[in-house]
């Protein structure tokens, strides 16, 4: 086959796997500037008629149909929570997958794969024994108790990811390192963390994104606005008959900016191109 | 001053003991290249040199300090690594200089230190480039370099040069000779290629299984091995090792063919002892294709196999006792498959050595 066809095909296959996965983002967007009414509308109206900015308005508590939802409130709740939990996360798991990477202890190969396998768990499984300890310990509804569970469930990945890329990090690094004059952990932060950086990068953005975009969880252990966070925000716009699509979907979109920005700014770390050029040829 | 002195050094992973208690005393600014074969343990010896494995037993002290309990960073000692290990996402110019940010030195002493380093290496070209835009050698020197700025105690090297080719691998064995010249240092250098050990070393010591088996000069080493072991390991090609028994001052082989006992050992042999008679290919050579040298000369007819011609001088491939051994040829000629030559044998230069400890019989 001539490499344009060939070319072409690629495109073609890429485009509509592409708007397979995309489509149902679009709705939202497209949703979240719409009015209810058009929403609904059977058959579906594909391009929209009016534009508007008023799902956005009332959210916000502009305009003539507000809106009860403390959008603010969620959104400070959301970037607390998700924030902190993934720092934490990302610091256990760092240092986890550190030692996992580099030193010997007994029972390393069971713990490795008794943590991997927490992962197997589905959380909603969890929430109805979180529910019941956490109320005992009195941390139902706070944004502690949220992060808690966050941090705990993004501790085994952050760990597996880190450690794959400290383990591509040469021990000779370390060594030298050493030998220069570091103590083992200036020589961890001055050589390892910035060559591993690229998997703590990525696995900070899934943490953040995990924690960002849970429900399930969630909406088990939050009730006020003291700790509800942004994805159980949504289904305040469901009342007992209605549905506001439309504001859920304004909401939506809140919700994914902030996810899509920060995974643009970290993206440049993403990139794993770090040449280990320094150790052999 | 920094002397190494090892004293009763044992290394044990576990149960397993890979360094048997190792006694060793290095001079100030003598160079020692640890040589053995492979997983003989010279890598361990000297990682527990630099402070990068525990000591399990014994004692190790550089100057007049004990350093067993010092982590590597208080041992003033710098290390090449066979790998290089250099920082990856460091100029030339921070690598060099990283040893002595980390001392906290102002960064005026530092860029010098750096651009003395780097003249010294001839690397000041390529002092902004990162390890990843540099050849095997230049890393190599990089490598050094980062040893050097900051004037350590004493060097120790792991096999630096055995990622790079043969050719490389000369010349930098020749800046490393003229670098020892330039900053007298004492130096710890750990090789598993006689020919590196042979060209480099004040003293040599030969590894064997965890054990040191020979410490001496190169030519010590090279003209009186105190084993078969070290008679085979050093020397290129390896000596010739035949086993025979004693009857009337000859060894007498498995084909039936003899030699007479070395001068040295005339008379002092019993007869029945079982031994191995040991000699170089450069102490036998085919009439008319010697050195002309003088000394206690015996004539052997020996049947060529064949030859290798290496341009001034051939190697004789050929059998004796059942073995196969190898003869020089000075100024060759060619030589066919199956002619028979008469060589002479060096007999003052030949060895002897148990059958069964291995060990040398001088004494
Ligand atoms: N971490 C370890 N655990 C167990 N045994 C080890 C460990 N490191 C090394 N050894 C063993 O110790 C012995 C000596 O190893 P060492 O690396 O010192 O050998 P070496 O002489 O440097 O060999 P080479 O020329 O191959 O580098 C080997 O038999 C090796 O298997
Ligand atoms: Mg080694």
């Amino acid at each position: 086959m001539p490499s344009r066809t060939k070319d072409i095909l690629i495109w073609i296959t890429t485009f509509m796997i592409m708007l397979i996965i995309c489509m149902p983002g679009l709705w939202i967007i497209l949703s979240a500037f719409r009015t209810n009414g058009e929403i609904l509308t059977k058959p579906a109206i594909w391009i929209p008629e009016t534009l508007t900015l008023d799902n956005f308005r009332a959210i916000f508590g502009y305009g003539e149909n507000v809106v009860g939802v403390p959008v603010a409130s969620y959104f400070r709740n959301s970037i607390i929570i998700s924030a902190t939990s993934t720092f934490l996360a990302v610091f256990i798991g760092m240092t986890g997958g550190y030692a996992f990477a580099r030193y010997r202890f007994p029972g390393k190969g069971s713990t490795f794969l008794w943590l991997m396998l927490s992962r197997t768990v589905p959380g909603i499984a969890l929430s109805l024994p979180i529910f019941i300890i956490w109320s005992r310990m009195g941390i139902i509804d706070t944004k502690f108790g949220v992060i808690l569970v966050y941090t705990a469930i993004n501790v085994p990945f952050t760990i597996w990811l880190t450690e794959g890329f400290f383990r591509q990090v040469p021990q000779d690094l370390n060594e030298a390192a050493q030998i220069d004059g570091c103590t083992r952990w200036e020589a961890f932060w001055k050589i390892e963390f910035p060559l591993a950086k690229s998997g703590i990068a990525s696995a900070g953005i899934f943490a953040f994104l995990t924690s960002w975009n849970e429900y399930a969880l969630a909406s088990q252990l939050t009730r006020s606005t003291d700790s509800k966070t942004l994805p159980v925000g949504l289904m305040d716009f469901t009342a007992q008959f209605t549905i506001d699509w439309a504001g859920m979907c304004a909401m939506a979109v809140i919700i994914i900016i902030p996810a899509l920005i920060l995974t643009f700014l970290v993206q440049k770390h993403l990139i794993a191109g770090l040449t280990f050029g320094g150790v052999k040829g | 001053m920094a002397e190494v002195s090892l004293k009763n050094v044992v290394k044990r992973y576990g149960a397993l003991e890979v360094v048997h208690g190792i006694d060793l005393e290095i001079a100030h600014n003598e160079f020692v290249v640890l040589v053995g074969p492979s997983g003989c343990g010279k890598s361990t010896t000297l990682r527990m040199i630099a402070g990068l494995e525990d000591i399990s037993d014994g004692e190790i002290a550089i100057g007049d300090k004990v350093v067993n309990m010092l982590p590597p960073r208080k041992r003033n000692i710098s290390m090449v690594f066979q790998n290089y290990a250099l920082y990856p996402h460091m100029s030339v110019r921070e690598n060099l200089g990283f040893s002595l940010k980390i001392a906290k030195r102002a960064p005026e002493d530092i860029t010098k230190a750096v651009d003395d380093a780097a003249d010294i290496l001839g690397l000041t070209e390529l002092l902004e480039r990162t390890p990843a835009e540099l050849s095997g050698g230049q890393r190599q020197r990089v490598a050094m370099g980062r040893a050097i700025v900051r004037h350590p105690d004493v060097f120790l090297f792991d096999e630096p040069l055995s990622n790079l080719d043969a050719k490389l691998r000369t010349q930098m064995r020749v800046e490393i000779k003229k670098l020892h010249s330039k900053v007298k240092t004492t130096i710890v250098y750990v090789t598993h290629d006689q020919i590196e050990a042979m060209t480099l070393a004040d003293r040599i010591v030969i590894m064997k299984d965890g054990h040191i088996v020979q410490i001496g000069t190169p030519l010590e080493v090279f003209e009186r091995p105190v084993d078969t072991f070290v008679a085979g390991f050093i020397g290129s090609p390896p000596m010739n090792l035949i086993e025979g028994s004693v009857k009337d001052d000859h060894v007498v082989f498995s084909d039936g063919r003899s030699l007479p006992v070395p001068p040295d050992f005339t008379g002092k042999i019993a007869n029945g002892r079982r031994v191995v008679f040991g000699f170089r290919a450069d102490v036998l050579m085919p009439k008319g294709h010697t050195l002309a040298e003088s000394g206690v000369l015996h004539d052997i007819d020996l049947t060529i196999d064949m030859a290798e011609p290496l341009g001034s001088e051939s190697i004789l491939l050929t059998t004796l006792g059942g073995q196969d051994i190898q003869a020089r040829m000075h100024n060759p000629r060619p030589v066919t498959s199956g002619e028979v030559l008469t060589c002479e044998l060096h007999l003052e230069k030949c060895h002897l050595f148990d059958a069964d400890t291995t060990q040398s019989l001088r004494g």
